[in-house]
């Protein structure tokens, strides 16, 4: 594998999110989700879009776990996504993407 | 990064599309660049299903995937365009449309054609073939002027056509070349049986026919036959075989076969190693799968040899021969072979059951040691067809009395005695389709907590392809769950191993005050959108704290105080007691919603919703209203909505108590209070019902002497009346008994329970309820009318303590490193207000 370059761009400072819940971040056009999931100690960040009816609300749903694996549930119709993967966890055809997420000086930093 | 390869996809059927699914299942976006090519005017859609078409299901329902998959997947996919050309050397095909596409790798998914047999007249009008929707829509509107249909063929596809034209209320007629139905399933014997079955059904069958040519002038009129004989018809549909659509390939000198076919390798890759054939057009070794399952597998293998290419892990996969066994999908006639039907060439020794009457036929081909099953045969029942198959493919063993195996089923009975799904090895291959064995169902049943069939399609694939083994998946299910030892206990979901009532208990014993302090005590892993709302729900009942203060387990409404609605804003409903409202809130109403450029609406709860309001505008918008004296509605939570109320004896002619006094009562008392689901009050003033009491959860009328209390009922989805609980109560013992009813409720109900199946759900019924609350036959009254004191006591006004504490306050913005609104927001007009755009 090629290693890929990866940018950061400098979200917002840790206190901006709400812990085991999300919160959405401008980047240009873009719209990323950003979830602290504190019970695992975990960020994660993904697209502020939920693919099944194109509704920009990821941010806004709720964090859990299948079998240990995390995974946000879109507020509107409980789709639930795999925070690590991004795919869809009842077998639909939709996905997210995802994107790495790092935390330094206070400060969460997401790969785009 | 390396460039993505160019992988182009030539033809867009089902096969075309299972490898694009798999390409970007098994490599994610970004390795390949997928064009795909198809000659039809829409995406791929399930050809297996295609006769579905004539019983009403749609177009969309059968489409495999909606263009929007494709883009989203960054897949392109061009239909309604033919691939002319292929130029190997130069690696790019070449479209009808002039359009030149580069590939690094080419997937010629071609499929196939019906054959049409160079009979002289063919070319007349009403002669139809049976592969597309665009086939069937024209078979169906020729129809319309017909009366009478023959069949060419009668193979699997050909029957089908059959009941097609019967049910579309034409005389119809199959002609078969050979002596019988199916010749290349059936033997003589259940190819007669199914003869009957299909002339029982209304369709006449003429064997040994070959059409000499089709009469009639530009129409066809009739079909005349060899053997001097003809028949009168006036729309024919051909299904005499198909052709593999290699045309493309023997263009661009690629290596065919002398009947047709695409020649492959186990890697399915033609004589050109960066063009691979799948599906119907690919001829490997001698063999053209005419079926749906190898044709996915072929997918499989050349999805996953191209990405094993690009990631340099994994192993290479190659096809081998693949099982043709099949059962027809005709409504009432149940007809399958499987394995060897025949035994032509294998010693054997054969069991057949028949039973004319009955029209059944069954055969099974055995070993000579009697040890294993080689193949059969089904007509008229076809039950345990799934469960032969899979002893053929598991080389199972078979019981002592294998006949047992084939014994007609007898009411109540199960199909094959002593042969349940339970003997099968994990490794079995369930669904053939999507290759899905018995050990990755019975995990997921067990693992993910399946309930249905529907959600073991979901979940694992299987049962998404032809659904012929959707029958066994239930019956795995149902055993899997059996060896659980479930189906009793209800639990809130894999991370609390307690029923809502259990829970309740523990949560109140233990006094634990938020979801982490319940999830240590009682629950194990993170929690879900199952449990966190529930529990948030249940903290509300039993603490009443500020809920915005555990926002994040909170569902997205209590989250936000407001009703997320499409498109992502929010809707405001103030609380209006009794419906009873001044004309300077009406005004401030309105002021508001002009100033924000809300939607408005009256409910059906007697208040007014404000749609259409930003997530960052609700502070500001319920500070404006809080000014003028109103609190939350509630709309949002599993609580309290509203108590309609009729005008009632303070101006209405035939009121016998103040209802509108009496339902401002009753809305201030229970407002705020959170239970399993939301709650609904009505009271009228009259026996003549006008606030409709009778449908709400508690509903009350006024008498002469005093009020009727009716409780459980329900509108929704399912409307139930509610039931007289007690009649002629003064004002206090009617609250007293809402109280107790209330509370035992809220304790005693699964989550999200309404209380009409919850009280369809009570054992004892009505007689306990009152038993319960008005004789106190439990002793808890004391109990419940404290806990509901409390709760009552415990009101606060959920906006007003978000708009004044700042860190709550501050939650409501869109983006947590711009003020800006979300940019995505699109409104249009409608009838002189505005509304979101379509999604
Ligand atoms: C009525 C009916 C019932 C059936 N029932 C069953 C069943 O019960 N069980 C079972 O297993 N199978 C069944 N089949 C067979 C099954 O549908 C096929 O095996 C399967 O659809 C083959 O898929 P494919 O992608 O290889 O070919 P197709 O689905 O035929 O797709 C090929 C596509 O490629 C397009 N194409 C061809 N050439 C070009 C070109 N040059 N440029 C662009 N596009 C091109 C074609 O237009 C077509 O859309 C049934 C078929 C029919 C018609
Ligand atoms: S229910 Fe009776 S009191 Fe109420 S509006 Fe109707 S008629 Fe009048
Ligand atoms: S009936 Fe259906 S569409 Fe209407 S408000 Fe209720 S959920 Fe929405
Ligand atoms: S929009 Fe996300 S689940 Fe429907």
């Amino acid at each position: 594998m090629t290693t890929q370059h990866t940018t950061w761009f400098k979200a917002a400072p840790i206190s901006a999110f709400p812990e085991n819940g999300g919160a959405c971040v401008k980047y240009h056009d873009r719209q990323i989700a950003v979830f602290h999931f504190k019970q695992l100690d975990k960020w994660y960040a993904t697209d502020n879009e939920c693919p099944h009816k194109h509704q920009m609300i990821l941010s806004r749903g709720m964090l859990g776990d299948q079998q240990g694996h995390p995974k946000v549930a879109c507020p509107f119709h409980k789709k639930t996504f795999s925070l690590e993967t991004g795919l869809n966890l009842q077998g639909e055809d939709y996905c997210i993407n995802v994107y790495p997420v790092k935390v330094e000086d206070g400060f969460v930093f997401i790969g785009v | 990064m390396a460039q993505p390869q160019k992988v182009v996809v030539v033809g867009n059927g089902m096969v075309g599309y299972k490898f694009c699914e798999k390409l970007l299942n098994k490599a994610g976006g970004g390795s390949f660049s997928i064009t795909v090519i198809g000659e039809e005017p829409r995406p791929a859609y399930d050809r297996v299903h295609l006769s579905a078409y004539f019983s009403g299901t749609s177009v969309d329902e059968l489409t495999m995937a909606p263009a929007s998959w494709y883009a989203e997947n960054g897949i392109q996919l061009l239909t309604g365009e033919c691939v002319l050309h292929i130029h190997p050397e130069a690696h790019y095909v070449m479209t009808h449309t002039g359009r030149k596409i580069e590939y690094d790798k080419l997937i010629l998914a071609t499929g196939s054609s019906a054959f049409v047999p160079p009979v002289p007249g063919v070319e007349k009008e009403g002669v139809f073939v049976y592969r597309t929707i665009e086939d069937l829509d024209a078979i169906i509107s020729y129809a319309q002027g017909a009366s009478r249909a023959a069949v060419i063929g009668g193979g699997l596809l050909g029957l089908e056509a059959a009941k097609a034209t019967l049910d579309l209320g034409l005389e119809t007629h199959v002609i078969e070349f050979a002596p019988r139905l199916m010749p290349r399933q059936l033997d003589a014997a259940g190819a007669g049986m199914l003869k009957r079955k299909m002339e029982a059904l209304g369709i006449q069958i003429h064997l040994n026919k070959n059409t000499a040519h089709f009469e009639g002038e530009s129409n066809v009129k009739g079909l005349a036959f060899v053997d001097n004989t003809s028949l009168e018809v006036d729309m024919v549909v051909v299904s005499a075989g198909i052709r593999p659509r290699d045309e493309l390939a023997k263009q661009a000198g690629l290596g065919v076969g002398p009947r047709g076919g695409i020649m492959v390798n186990d890697e399915l890759q033609t004589t050109d190693s960066d063009i691979y054939a799948i599906g119907e057009c690919a001829l490997h070794k001698g063999m053209i799968y005419g079926l749906v399952a190898p044709g996915y597998e072929m997918a499989e293998v050349v999805a996953n040899n191209l990405t094993l290419s690009i990631a340099k892990k994994g192993d290479v996969k190659s096809f081998h021969a693949f099982d043709m066994s099949t059962k027809l999908k005709l409504i009432g006639v149940d007809v399958a072979s499987f394995g060897e039907p025949f035994c032509e060439h294998t010693p054997h020794d054969t069991i057949v059951v028949e039973d004319k009457l009955k029209g059944i036929y069954k055969r099974l081909n055995v070993t000579t040691d009697g040890k294993h099953l080689l193949g059969g045969i089904l007509v008229g029942e076809a039950d345990n067809y799934n469960m032969l198959l899979q002893m053929v493919k598991n080389q199972m063993i078979l019981p002592p009395n294998p006949e047992d195996l084939v014994m007609p089923v007898r009411k109540g009975e199960s199909a094959g005695a002593g042969m349940g799904v339970a003997s099968l090895p994990d490794d079995a291959s369930i669904c053939s389709c999507e290759n899905i064995t018995k050990g990755t169902i019975c995990e997921a049943i067990e693992g993910q907590n399946l309930g249905d069939v529907a959600a073991i399609k979901k979940c694992t694939k299987a049962g998404t392809g032809c659904g012929g083994c959707v029958p066994m998946l239930s019956d795995l299910l149902t055993e899997t769950l059996k060896k659980q030892g479930k189906t009793v206990k209800k639990v809130l979901c894999e991370h609390f191993d307690y029923s809502r009532q259990e829970m309740y208990h523990l949560i109140k014993m233990s006094g634990t005050r938020t979801f982490d302090e319940v999830l240590e005590k009682h629950g194990k892993g993170c929690g879900c959108e199952v449990c966190k709302p529930a529990v948030a729900s249940m903290l509300a009942s039993i603490y009443n704290d500020v809920i915005a203060k555990q926002a994040v387990i909170q569902d997205t409404n209590d989250r936000y105080l407001a009703n997320i609605q499409r498109g992502g804003t929010y809707s405001v409903v103030p609380r209006v007691p009794g419906g009873e409202i001044t004309a300077d809130q009406l005004i401030a109403l309105g002021t508001v919603a002009k100033k924000y450029d809300l939607y408005c609406k009256i409910t059906g709860g007697q208040r007014v919703d404000l749609f259409g309001a930003r997530v960052e505008q609700l502070p500001f918008i319920w500070e404006e209203l809080i000014d003028v004296g109103f609190e939350s509605g509630h709309a949002y939570g599993k609580a309290l909505r509203t108590v309609k109320s009729c005008v009632g004896n303070t101006w209405c002619r035939f009121g016998v108590q103040d209802a509108v006094g009496y339902a401002v009562r009753i809305e201030n008392r229970y407002k705020g209070i959170r239970a399993p689901h939301k709650l609904k009050s009505a009271v009228s003033g009259c026996t003549r019902e006008c606030a409709e009491a009778q449908s709400k959860d508690f509903g009350i009328i006024a008498t002469e002497k005093g009020w009727n209390l009716y409780l459980c009922g329900n509108g929704g989805i399912k409307p139930q009346h509610a039931v007289l609980f007690a009649s002629d109560l003064d004002d206090d013992t009617c609250i007293k008994y809402i109280d107790r009813f209330l509370m035992f409720y809220i304790k005693t109900a699964e989550p999200l329970q309404r209380t009409a199946t919850w009280f369809n759900k009570l054992e004892g019924g009505l007689e306990y309820l009152r038993d319960v609350i008005i004789n106190d036959s439990l002793g808890i009254c004391e109990e419940l009318e404290k806990e509901m004191e409390y709760l009552i006591e415990t009101y606060h006004d959920e906006w007003r303590v978000a708009v004044e504490t700042p860190e709550i306050r501050a939650r409501f913005t869109h983006f947590v490193n711009s003020e800006e609104a979300d940019p995505t927001l699109e409104f249009v007009e409608m009838r002189g207000q505005k509304r979101p755009s379509d999604w």
